[in-house]
């Protein structure tokens, strides 16, 4: 039944900015859907287009990146800019493999904002939700 | 001695890798005094037959080229697989899909109906599409089955070696025969016939590292001959392409196409040059640097201009397009 799919949803934060808020978020026991398996890398500038492909090929329906704030917020100073150059092209790539923009989110929460992240995660697993399973092999699979 | 028993065979490919054969020019002598060439249908005229007559592992080395694009290619290549000791994928088309792998962007149902109904220069008012059977007086004809998606060689079968290149350098070739003749072949499923850097390594533009403010396509225009080609806006697959070619396209200043299949450690090729192509834009804020890479026109085609099916996700959604 479709409102049994529970999603599931990678998500790349930055050591420095996202996934403090994420972790805030978990320290402070605030409500969100437990859908979103995180990675945390060092920073967001350190995501290579590959990592979200394989995500999605080898099962997710949905691929969060997060990092800091630019410009200024970045631990590295401008390692953020690697993602906001790199991640329009790799929308418009995933538009071409036929994925779904709403299944991509890439973005920016700084380590104080961790009410930003819950919400994130229970809007993009709602929109990801509705979207249906992507299930990536299965699609190659089934037809030759 | 006896000659060491040659196959070759082109699935769905273009024929340039048997013309890159040819380009051995004079040691294709060298290479008739040291082999039997049992079967080459563009070449000499054996049938399938022939083949399936023969016992297996009867053919010492098979250089396959082109993609697994229907069910002759496929059944082909399983037969042999068969009969040949050593199965070697022999151009960009059989080792990561080529060209023809482009067509992973479509579904045979889009291709079907662009070739066979709506293309301009087509006059088809029956609205005939190709059957794979159909009953003649005669009896049953039957035509392979094309499919949905086109495949690797390695995807289908259990491939030896991978000899890269669209087509194969004949330098290239001729080091991969000579190695096969003196039996000094590396580990199995090597890639051989290439070197393990990119081509950049081997290219004679200079690297400056410039951040570029527009990209180019080829047409547009005309690069100089010193500075890299990436630095001057045009997206170079060179970064993100094994070299052994000798840099042949940026020799004469077009920018390397990719055709050499990904560099060790890489896994993606479309991926790595993704990131290399953004890298290079001249973008301060959010909105310059979708400008700069909103000027990319077709990412999946430039980016896996011969390696789709050989990438992580091989393929659109089928009814995408």
């Amino acid at each position: 039944m479709a409102d049994l799919f529970e999603p599931r949803i990678v998500g790349f934060l930055c050591n420095w900015c996202t996934y403090t808020a994420a972790d805030t978020a978990g320290v402070n026991r605030m409500k969100m859907p437990p859908n979103v398996d995180i990675i945390r890398v060092m920073c967001s500038g350190r995501i290579d287009p590959e990592f979200v492909l394989k995500a999605f090929a080898l099962g997710a329906d949905g691929v969060i990146v997060s990092g800091c704030h630019p410009p200024g917020d970045c631990h590295y100073s401008n390692g953020n800019f690697k993602t906001f150059r790199r991640m329009p092209l790799l929308e418009t790539l995933l538009a071409q493999y036929g994925i779904e923009k709403e299944r991509f989110h890439w973005g920016w929460i700084s380590g104080a904002e961790a009410n930003k992240w819950t919400q994130l995660v229970q809007d993009f697993t709602d929109q990801v939700r509705a979207l249906g399973p992507l299930d990536w092999q299965r699609e190659l699979a089934d037809k030759v | 001695m006896p000659k060491l028993k040659l196959g070759l065979y082109w699935a769905a490919s273009c024929g340039g890798c048997e013309i890159a054969i040819i380009e051995l020019r004079e040691k294709i002598l060298d290479l008739d005094a040291a082999v039997e060439i049992l079967f080459w249908p563009v070449a000499m005229d054996y049938k399938y037959h022939d083949v399936e007559a023969m016992p297996d592992q009867h053919i010492d080395v098979c250089l396959f080229n082109g993609a697994i694009r229907n069910s002759e290619n496929e059944h082909v290549a399983h037969l042999l697989r068969k009969k040949s000791k050593v199965l070697v994928a022999f151009g960009s088309c059989a080792h990561t899909g080529g060209i023809p792998g482009l067509a992973n962007l479509y579904s045979r149902k889009s291709i079907f109906a662009r070739a066979y109904l709506d293309e301009p220069s087509v006059v088809n008012n029956d609205h005939a599409l190709p059957q794979t059977s159909y009953a003649m007086p005669e009896g049953q004809v039957n035509i392979p089955r094309m499919y949905n998606t086109v495949k690797t060689l390695a995807q289908i079968e259990d491939v030896d070696y991978f000899v890269p290149g669209c087509p194969p350098q004949p330098h290239q070739i001729w080091a991969v025969v000579e190695a096969i003749l003196s039996g000094n072949l590396p580990a199995k499923g090597s890639v051989v016939g290439a070197n393990d850097k990119t081509v950049c390594d081997e290219c004679k533009h200079t690297r400056q590292e410039k951040r570029i403010k527009k990209f180019y396509r080829p047409h547009e225009i005309i690069p100089d001959s010193v500075s890299c080609l990436f630095d001057q806006g045009i997206l170079c697959a060179g970064p993100a392409t094994r070299g052994g070619c000798g840099a042949l396209c940026t020799k004469v200043d077009m920018p390397c196409r990719g055709c050499y299949g990904a560099p060790p450690h890489v896994v993606d090729q479309g991926a790595a040059l993704l990131s290399a192509a953004a890298s290079v834009a001249d973008a301060s804020t959010e909105e310059d640097a979708a400008r700069i890479i909103n000027e990319i026109v077709d990412p999946v085609g430039t980016f896996y201009r011969f390696g789709l099916p050989a990438s992580l996700l091989h393929r659109n959604r089928i009814g995408s397009t």
